[in-house]
């Protein structure tokens, strides 16, 4: 019975979907924006950044990991939420060093593209300025564990054709940082390094020798919102 | 008699002066911002202490050393409302990247093994005036040493925004922020 098509609500509104399917990708459909900085459409959700808290029947629940059920209530702009969402991202920008200014991914950052959308102007957290190294052994990437928010995004889908992945977790609790498996190097192409800077969010993986490709006032969230696309191609 | 004008004062701690020359981007407009602010201590007309109470104090760049900490604590007396100009005054900055290592690491690199030093400091000589301020353990944020009122970023943040605050402010206006104007870069 998977298959069944039922009725639910978002921001009060009525909408259809197939059960099961994932409050995010209801919304991105019907142009709801939900901002997300771990999920990736088509890849088995891990809700770690908690981006996408939304409210479901008076419960805060992360959208990109909830189905949706029959009936069931979603709010995703309340203000209690947005504050929620800022206070999240404010959190992950005290937590690692987030210099804009000396970024070459700003512009084109999600991290700092959902700071603008919520026009973040200082963090309400101490800043936490922890050490924190740059790996720039690999020939064709630079790991800046810096700036790094372990979305996991990379883990998830840079993998060889046998599914070995090429970073993995290291070392634990607060000390836990996303590191290139030094021992694929060989197989960690400029094209693999391509896919794994694009699937980033933020300025943690960098290809070596090609920074700063596009000028000032063309780059992504210059003039647009994040989710602006989502938003418009239903209006 | 004439209304007095609202009296601003503006300082550079730990920053490269690129938010002051944001103030002076906003071009013609600062012929208009005379005719509705008076200017105090500020690197711009060489005021180099408070004559009076101010009204609007703007604060550029972060605190890393003694001397920072001391103006800025003289600008939280002496205004009424303080604003963090620029990403180095709201979160540290460039500067912030010496955070986590140690001081004396800094300074051997500054002067005596960094390239553009080295062979040129042979007595390895580190600076120890009492003359000369002392460096903090970390770069702070300003808001982490004084009441900061409000925030205005970007590096340096642009010259639309500095205008239009400091306009909302003097004329009790809500500020508008456009999205094209609030960036952290």
């Amino acid at each position: 019975m998977t298959n069944n098509v039922i009725k639910f609500l978002i921001d009060g509104k009525e909408y259809l979907a197939k059960n099961g399917t994932f409050i995010i990708d209801v919304a991105r459909e019907s142009g709801i924006f939900i901002p997300t900085l771990c999920n990736i459409p088509g890849i088995k959700p891990r809700g770690s950044c908690r981006m996408c808290t939304v409210s479901v029947n008076g419960r805060y629940m992360s959208a990109c990991t909830t189905p949706i059920s029959e009936g069931m209530d979603v709010r995703t702009n309340t203000p209690d939420l947005i504050d929620l969402r800022k206070a999240i991202l404010e959190i992950m920008f005290v937590e690692g060093n987030h210099i804009c200014p000396v970024c070459e991914k700003s512009g084109n950052c999600d991290l700092q593209a959902l700071g603008y959308r919520y026009q973040i102007l200082v963090s309400r957290f101490p800043h936490q300025y922890p050490k924190r190294t740059i790996d720039a052994l690999n020939p064709h990437l630079i790991k800046d564990h810096n700036r790094c928010i372990l979305c996991k995004r990379c883990i998830r889908t840079i993998k060889d054709e046998q599914g070995r992945g090429f970073f993995a977790f290291h070392k634990r609790g607060h000390k836990i940082e996303i590191s290139i498996d030094h021992s694929m190097n060989e197989l960690l192409t400029e094209e693999v390094a391509q896919r794994a800077v694009d699937i980033c969010p933020t300025g943690a993986l960098l290809k070596k020798e090609s920074g700063y490709q596009t000028p000032i006032s063309n780059r992504k969230y210059e003039r647009t919102p994040i989710g602006s696309d989502i938003e418009h191609a239903h209006q | 008699m004439e209304k007095k004008k609202p009296i601003v004062a503006t300082t550079s701690l730990a920053g490269c002066f690129g938010c002051h020359m944001s103030i002076l981007d906003i071009d013609e407009r600062i012929l208009s911002l005379i005719d509705l602010v008076e200017f105090n201590k500020s690197p711009i007309n060489d005021i180099k202490k408070f004559t009076e109470y101010c009204d609007i104090g703007i604060i550029e760049g972060s605190c890393c050393n003694s001397e920072n900490v001391y103006t800025l604590k003289e600008f939280r007396k002496n205004c009424r409302v303080l604003i963090s100009l620029g990403e180095c005054s709201i979160m540290g900055g460039i500067p912030s990247m010496r955070n986590g290592i140690p001081i004396r690491e800094c300074f051997e690199e500054a002067y005596m093994h960094g390239p553009s030093v080295k062979g040129h400091n042979p007595e390895m000589v580190l600076p120890n005036d009492p003359e000369l301020p002392m460096i903090l353990d970390r770069v702070y944020p300003c808001h982490e040493i004084v009441k900061i009122d409000y925030y205005l970023p970007g590096c340096p943040p642009r010259a639309d925004l500095i205008y239009d605050a400091l306009a909302a402010l003097i004329s009790g206006n809500e500020l508008k922020l456009p999205y094209e104007v609030v960036k952290y870069d």
